[in-house]
């Protein structure tokens, strides 16, 4: 684990950098609107209604909201990453930076006003000289309100392939490394009391009429931002590959196994781990990464559309030939193993039920509980079996990966959509269910390259070894050694361990 | 200090204003008031005599006539810059709760580009303030204090006419009196044309050249303190002289 916490600073300084980045851009933004909205009533309950609005969606959907949008605005800008992040956390800065504006400035004493203009100030100077220095306590209370939102809302960041904390705790909860969630929470936490404290610091020193206390109290926090900001500009020639991985243990030790594989090739690599299903085919299309770990049968429902299930090899072909056809994305080759859906049920259950089919569950599905991962029920393969197998299950729950395990292993869920390359399925003796209807496309692992390197042949070198190298039983020990409760290894760990397995 | 000009002559021409539907606030008010005058306008609450003030310094703009100072229309120009030649004091004072007294006083200074802190403490002598409160916040002031520190204020930049409205209204008598004369020795020694809104008609008899009774926006008695207490003005005038005169007269009657 010691591996992965010495990543606690770099992450902690991308997360600062976002943040604060998101509060200059919502107090750039939000500050005129407030002040203009503070002499228009109308104009101030159509701001405060948006803002507040803003602030009823949930962090996480107004992220991903924005991946979608800026695929449609394209002309080169990035859908994924630091621009998405940063204009969602900006929208969820503005409500407490325009609302206290505005109620700061709507409750000044009108006969301040009245001498302002009595003494001959214009409407800037008595805005600059007068109500500006009278609203600062009220507007900093909404800073740092801001601030702080905005540094917790900033792990969810990860989601849309920008790194912050939020990696250790997406990957922490996937993998239940509890070490991990805790590092991450505890270095938000941290970044949020200290950031409010020197605006805290800042706020006392500007009511004492302090200014050099309130200089030094806000330049330390431009200073420290800065400072975040110095691995971007140093490394600004010598590119580094990024790796990217969706939010499961096989993806995290693939991308390591990649990882491995271009840095013995004299790459530089980095990682963008977590990534939603969705965002990650359009995250190599676009380039924000350079290569990562899909599956056949998840590009064949969700980009491609198709619903039927031709043979593995003719599906994968379709694929490639689609890849570079309409995104210049490079398939160089499936990894030699499927992660298909497959159902599972604990083997004493399904035997006693005398259930060994998809088939042989239409019947006792009423009586049964189903425990699906977390996008399962929203996605195209579902609505397949669906078609191919009327399935009416007594109830129907969406879990987190490891936690649908445990549901099936405490009786929670009786039927589970368990992945076909999952250690956990040899090891806890669950039955999987045959599809004699061939609902369920394949769902081989196939390696996916950027545009970027369509015609690399060193980085395509450097890979090749991989094609076609990992059986699916090695696979499933490797996601075991990361899922097992007892005795769990990292994702790092694991891969090498991979690669010795393999003989890389 | 160098020789101050006397302050400008204010002529109103046919000014009115209206606020909605309402009876006009002024209506259609024309006269002049010399320069170097002290002028009381007194009247009851709502009689527009505050309107009429602000038309001076643009606070309020008229619907209808024009304002001259001197031969100039005070309408021509920035309303900013007219401000600021114009001194204005009134009852809620509007000192800047986040600047000090001194900053307060330098404020007009440092608007017109020229700030200068060694003025500011010669006007808080000017007014009778110590210097030890040129620091002070105003929240740390009395009442006569603070309206001290806005006359200082209204009068920093040597202005030649000085627009008080209600300036006295929120003290207590002791203060007020002192500060009524304060504010009568300024207007004599730096030759200022002063207008000086009030309900108080005592307070206009004492310190005013000349009293302007205003009556439902207009004006309906023009008369030196004098010719008040002379039984001269009209109804409207005499039935606001007869308030202090019946009291002294009954203090008398106590003490005798």
């Amino acid at each position: 684990m010691s591996d992965a916490l010495a990543r606690v600073p770099a992450l902690a300084a991308q997360h600062l950098l976002l943040a604060m980045a998101a509060l200059a851009l919502a107090l750039l933004v939000g500050a005129p609107v407030a002040i203009r909205a503070a002499r228009a009533p109308r104009l101030a309950a159509v701001v405060l209604g948006a803002a507040s609005l803003v602030q009823t969606i949930p962090s996480l959907a107004l992220l991903a909201l924005f991946y979608p949008v800026l695929l449609w605005i394209g002309h080169g800008v990035p859908a994924l990453g630091f621009l998405p992040a940063l204009l969602a956390l900006t929208l969820y800065a503005l409500l407490p930076i325009v609302r206290n504006l505005v109620t700061g400035l709507r409750g000044l004493d009108p006969a301040v006003r009245e001498a302002a203009a009595g003494i001959g100030m214009t409407r800037a100077q008595t805005l600059r000289l007068v109500e500006l220095p009278l609203v600062l306590p009220i507007a900093m209370a909404g800073v740092r309100t801001a601030a702080v939102w905005t540094i917790g809302a900033a792990t969810l960041s990860t989601t849309v392939g920008q790194p912050s904390l939020g990696d250790l705790i997406f990957a922490g909860l996937q993998t239940q490394a509890w070490t991990l969630v805790i590092a991450g929470c505890g270095g938000a936490a941290t970044l949020a009391l200290a950031v409010d404290a020197l605006l805290g610091w800042a706020e006392r020193a500007a009511g004492q009429r302090r200014w050099r206390r309130v200089g030094t109290a806000l330049g330390l926090l431009a200073a420290a931002t800065l400072a975040a900001s110095a691995p971007l500009w140093a490394s600004g020639r010598d590119r580094t590959i990024v790796i990217g991985a969706k939010n499961f243990s096989e993806q995290y030790i693939l991308a390591r196994l990649i990882g491995a594989q271009l840095e013995r090739a004299g790459y530089r690599v980095s990682y963008r781990d977590g990534l939603g299903s969705a965002v990650a085919f359009g995250a190599v299309a676009g380039g924000e990464i350079d290569v990562y770990v899909d599956y056949a049968g998840t590009i064949w429902g969700a980009e491609l559309h198709r619903t039927d299930t031709p043979p593995r090899a003719v599906q994968v072909r379709a694929i490639a030939d689609w890849a570079r056809r309409t995104h210049g994305v490079t398939l160089l080759g499936t990894l030699g193993f499927e992660n298909a859906y497959a159902f599972a049920m604990r083997g004493a259950d399904a035997r006693a039920r005398g259930i060994a089919t998809l088939q042989d569950l239409v019947p006792a599905a009423p009586n049964l509980r189903f425990g699906a991962d977390l996008e399962f029920l929203d996605r195209p393969e579902w609505a397949a079996i669906q078609r191919a197998y009327p399935l009416r299950f007594a109830a129907a729950t969406p879990y987190s990966p490891t936690f649908m395990y445990r549901a099936l292993a405490s009786g929670r869920a009786d039927v589970i959509s368990a992945f076909s390359s999952d250690g956990r399925i040899a090891a806890e003796r669950l039955t999987i269910l045959a599809d004699p209807r061939r609902a369920i496309p394949g769902y081989d692992a196939i390696l996916l390259l950027s545009p970027a390197h369509r015609d690399d042949a060193k980085f395509a070198a450097a890979l090749r070894p991989l094609i076609g190298r990992i059986p699916v039983e090695a696979m499933r020990e490797a996601n075991y050694r990361v899922d097992r409760d007892g005795d769990k290894q990292s994702p790092e760990a694991a891969a090498r361990w991979l690669a010795r397995r393999i003989g890389l | 200090m160098p020789a101050l000009s006397t302050g400008p002559a204010v002529g109103f021409e046919q000014v009115g204003k209206r606020y909605g539907d309402a009876p006009p606030a002024v209506d259609d008010v024309s006269l002049t008031i010399a320069a170097g005058s002290f002028v009381a306008l007194v009247g009851t609450s709502g009689s527009g005599k505050s309107t009429l003030l602000k038309t001076i310094n643009r606070l309020v703009i008229p619907d209808a006539g024009r304002v001259m100072l001197d031969d100039k229309d005070v309408a021509a120009g920035p309303a900013p810059a007219l401000r600021r030649s114009i001194g204005y004091v009134f009852q809620d004072v509007g000192l800047f709760p986040h600047l000090t007294v001194a900053e307060n006083v330098a404020l007009p200074l440092k608007l017109a580009g020229a700030p200068d802190h060694t003025r500011a403490l010669a006007m808080l002598d000017l007014v009778e303030l110590p210097h030890v409160l040129a620091t002070r916040m105003p929240a740390e002031l009395s009442g006569g204090q603070r309206q001290r520190v806005g006359v200082a204020r209204a009068l920093v930049t040597r202005p030649g006419l000085l627009l008080m409205d209600e300036p006295f209204g929120a003290l207590d008598p002791v203060t007020r009196e002192s500060l009524a004369g304060a504010v009568r020795r300024l207007h004599d020694e730096l030759r200022l044309t002063t207008i000086m809104v009030t309900h108080d008609m005592a307070e206009a008899l004492l310190l005013a050249t000349r009293v302007l009774v205003m009556a439902a926006g207009r004006v309906v008695s023009d008369a030196t303190p004098a010719a008040l207490l002379a039984g001269e003005g009209g109804d409207v005038a005499q039935a606001l002289v007869a308030v202090p005169r019946d009291q002294a007269r009954r203090l008398a009657a106590l003490a005798g």
